[in-house]
């Protein structure tokens, strides 16, 4: 360890010496502060402090994803051997789920940390932590085959538009990851829905020994195709009998279907969520009424029937698509949520509500999770707004009958 | 009336004080801090070389010229410390040892009205120990308070009992207690763990209530919030019960006596007892050089709120315990005993480290570190575990950095103190020092709006 201190030791010297490399301070302090709790002690109001920094609190979510990232890597070979109709060893899936799923993680790592570098030294702030989880969402909420070049540009525009612009870490309305997400999703939609994208090596392999009935679209996008048939038309029947198998509800509750890289399997996004809600990372109260609300509105249209997709029972539709994964990492996002305890309740409904309405009244949107909670993001500030306006006005109230 | 604070925290900190009382050495050098009264701009009686007796004059308020701040000690007025701009930070005063009294004629106060009361207490220098809320400076004695709070322990981290400071000494504390609740037409409220001391039970002229649950169920910012809550115009005065003795004392005998039992404890003093000194007394007549450890910190005060001092340092006027914790001056590894450590020895309000796993009675060894760096805003909701009041912290404390005073006043600043704040500042994982945050809030509403 003595011999890791003096290196920085060395490194900080060295920088400070000249007027020119002092700008890169941050560069070599963020190195510095991740391999050592600084030597800082308190100077002003409390002399002792709490354990918990903001490192800990970001490596924990990064703990709750490992599940999700790794079944991920699993799922993406498992996908492209299922649908290719070839049989394949555990290891040769891992291989190849590795080879797809680690490079988008390597970029959207590289890329984000480079602008947030950037912002660091111009603005000659230390590095904070907020993009160490941002960094790994972005690879999990995206499709297998997306390419790598728009992923770093997602994640540019995300970093920079999405957090940056606002003042950094903390200040951001939006949640980053998702805008990534968004972003691609609405810059490229050609290559972010439809059928392409879902199945690793999917677009190369057309017509060439594709098994039957593999349409390389996910659950949702299936389900979305038979809203503008009858029930009676051929292609329900044959939807309506793919979830009696591939998109069956312990397929979609372990993760066995085509999906963004790490959503697919509720299971590991519930491990995250013990992870998370055992650690208190994450709030209980958001994860609860997310559920909830997600539920509800499932159950209604469910009642109201029609299609096929509206007739799949409710807790089928909660594991399908981003929803599981959305609820456990996304809403649950403490910058962009509510900040308020009471606030949080009601932001969590209205995202798992809104989330579910959109996906399935509208066919076009099946990533509608995503889009709910960006909209819940933008109305946190007005929950909040409420919640503590009631609280001036129970203060006005006693005021005047005091 | 009975309260339970449900919302807190008890950091259980290594070095108890002993229930062992020892006298401290007699000091040679006494200090009267202005720094020790928040927003106080004195004005100076003496010079350097006066003679000064157990209660004369030293300096008095500018804007409120019948208050004094009086001697501690009879001697000479060694020197008139000055900082910045030539602000005066401390008054230093060479003991003789006699400890001469100013005067010596038993005051009969309990029969006067409140008016007299108070001049009498602010010419004796008493006045000083009655602080108010909101702004949590020294009362102003125009002021009429709707009541007053007298909190019977102190729930802070190695905090003295009060119970083994007091027993036996109801005839002071009932004097100065008669003397005090003329001060308003409302309540004097003591507030009482469940198994007090009979000098707290018995007390005469006060509504007792018992307070259960963690700290900060000592502090009377939450013992007002809970009885009797401050809206904007109101005023409520708070006392310490030692202080009570003192004017106590003061209307038995006429003397100033502000003799005081402090606690000393911390993990790195080997002598952790209570001691009897007094009041301004130097940090090295209390504490000896050899029985604390090398690289620590003297705290005159608690560790949450306390003032950090040097040996040659004097003990706060307000404080009653001196904690010795070590400093945290050095790197962490983050494996062995940084960030990503599995941490058994670390204490943390959040489950992110294993204490909340271990037995409530485990006590812990903390240090100065501040154990990462200032960042933003990011974790909500940490501080309203800790923060017994209905108030969202967050908000008011971003008013307060934006100097938005309406908002500030409708989201209930007049109903705390920077030391309400100190267990959230405490728990804060993004390191935000947030009792200077509010003490700068309070001093800009005293200006604006008062």
């Amino acid at each position: 360890m003595k011999f890791l201190r003096n290196i920085f030791d060395n490194a900080h010297e060295k920088l400070n010496a000249n007027e020119k490399t002092k700008k890169l301070f941050p560069l070599v302090d963020a190195f510095d502060t991740l391999m050592f709790t600084p030597n800082h002690v308190t100077s002003k109001g409390s002399h002792v402090r709490d354990a918990i920094d903001l490192k800990r609190t970001m490596m924990l979510v990064i703990l709750a994803l490992v599940p999700c990232l790794l079944f991920g890597i699993y799922n993406t070979g498992y996908q492209h051997y299922r649908v290719l109709g070839e049989d394949a060893t555990f290891l040769e899936m891992i291989m190849k789920g590795s080879w797809v799923v680690l490079p988008l993680v390597i970029v959207s790592y590289s890329s984000g940390l480079f602008v947030e570098f950037i912002f660091a030294i111009r603005n000659g702030h230390s590095v904070q932590e907020g993009f160490l989880v941002s960094g790994m969402l972005i690879p999990l909420c995206m499709p297998a085959d997306v390419p790598l070049w728009m992923v770093a540009i997602a994640t540019m525009f995300a970093v920079v538009i999405g957090k940056e612009v606002f003042g950094g870490t903390g200040m951001n309305i939006l949640n980053v990851a998702l805008t990534a997400r968004a972003f691609l999703f609405f810059a490229h939609p050609t290559k972010m829905s439809g059928n392409e994208v879902w199945v690793t090596g999917f677009s190369d392999m057309k017509g060439e020994g594709l098994v039957d009935a593999s349409s390389g679209a996910t659950a949702l996008g299936d389900l979305a195709s038979t809203l503008s048939v009858s029930t009676a038309d051929p292609l329900s029947a044959s939807v309506s009998q793919s979830f009696e198998g591939t998109y069956s509800l312990m397929n979609s509750f372990l993760g066995f279907i085509p999906g963004s890289v790490g959503e697919t399997s509720a299971l590991m996004c519930l491990i995250g969520a013990g992870i998370l809600l055992w650690t208190g990372i994450a709030s209980w109260r958001i994860i609860t009424s997310f559920f909830l609300g997600g539920f509800v509105m499932a159950s209604i249209l469910n009642a109201v029937g029609g299609s096929v997709y509206f007739e799949l029972p409710a807790i089928h539709q909660l594991m399908l698509g981003g929803f599981m994964f959305g609820m456990v990492f996304m809403a649950t996002d403490p910058v962009t949520a509510s900040h308020t305890n009471t606030g949080k309740f009601i932001y969590g409904f209205l995202g798992g509500f809104l989330g579910i309405l959109i996906r399935m009244v509208n066919p076009a949107y099946p990533e509608g999770i995503m889009l709910a909670i960006l909209i819940a993001n933008v109305f946190a500030p007005l929950i909040d707004h409420m919640v503590i306006q009631s609280n001036i006005n129970r203060r006005l109230k006693r005021l005047k009958t005091a | 009336m009975k309260i339970s604070v449900r919302k807190g925290l008890d950091i259980n900190l290594k070095g108890e004080a002993d229930k062992i009382l020892a006298d401290s050495n007699h000091s040679k050098l006494f200090a009267l801090k202005p720094t020790d009264f928040s927003g106080l701009v004195p004005k100076m009686l003496v010079k350097e070389g006066d003679e000064v007796k157990c209660g004369s004059p030293v300096f008095c308020d500018k804007y409120n010229d019948q208050i004094n701040y009086v001697s501690p000690v009879s001697g000479k007025i060694n020197e008139i410390v000055r900082g910045e701009k030539r602000r005066i930070l401390a008054v230093t005063i060479e003991s003789d040892g006699k400890m001469d009294q100013l005067n010596l004629k038993p005051k009969d106060l309990a029969k006067s009205d409140s008016e007299e009361i108070k001049s009498e207490l602010m010419s004796a220098g008493l006045w000083p120990f009655f602080r108010m809320r909101p702004i949590d400076i020294v009362a102003l004695p125009n002021d009429l308070p709707k009541s007053i709070f007298i909190s019977g322990f102190d729930s802070h981290p190695l905090a003295p009992d009060f119970d083994f400071i007091m027993r036996g000494k109801s005839a002071e504390f009932n004097a100065g207690l008669e003397i005090v609740s003329k001060l308003t037409k409302g309540d004097v409220n003591l507030q009482l763990r469940s198994n007090a001391d009979e000098v707290f039970t018995k007390a005469t002229n006060v509504v007792v209530n018992t307070v259960s649950g963690p700290h900060p169920a000592g502090n009377v910012g939450v013992q007002i919030h809970e009885i009797d809550t401050l809206n904007k115009g109101e005023v409520v005065w708070y006392i310490n019960p030692q202080d009570v003795m003192v004017i106590g004392r003061f209307a038995l005998t006429g003397a100033y006596d502000v003799s005081k039992i402090i606690s000393v404890g911390g993990s790195s003093i080997s002598e952790r007892k209570y001691y009897k000194t007094i009041s301004g007394a130097s940090i090295s007549s209390i504490i000896k050089e050899k029985a604390i450890d090398d690289n620590s910190r003297i705290i005159s005060g608690n560790v949450l709120t306390g003032e950090q001092v040097n040996l040659d340092g004097f003990l706060g006027f307000y404080h009653h315990q001196l904690s010795i914790i070590p400093e945290g001056n050095k790197h962490k590894f983050f494996l062995t005993d940084g960030w990503l450590s599995p941490g058994f020895n670390s204490f943390s309000a959040s489950r992110a480290y294993p204490s909340w796993l271990m037995p409530k009675s485990k006590s812990y060894n903390l240090d100065t570190n501040l154990n990462g760096e200032e960042r933003a805003f990011v974790v909500s909701g940490q501080y309203e575990k800790v923060f017994p009041f209905d108030i969202y912290p967050v908000q008011l404390l971003k008013s307060i950095i934006t100097n938005d005073i309406e908002k500030m006043e409708s989201l209930g600043i007049y109903e705390v103190s920077p030391e309400d704040f100190a267990l959230c500042e405490f728990v804060c994982t993004s390191k935000v020092n947030l009792q200077k945050i509010v003490r700068d809030g309070l001093d800009l509403i005293y200006k604006e709006c008062m």
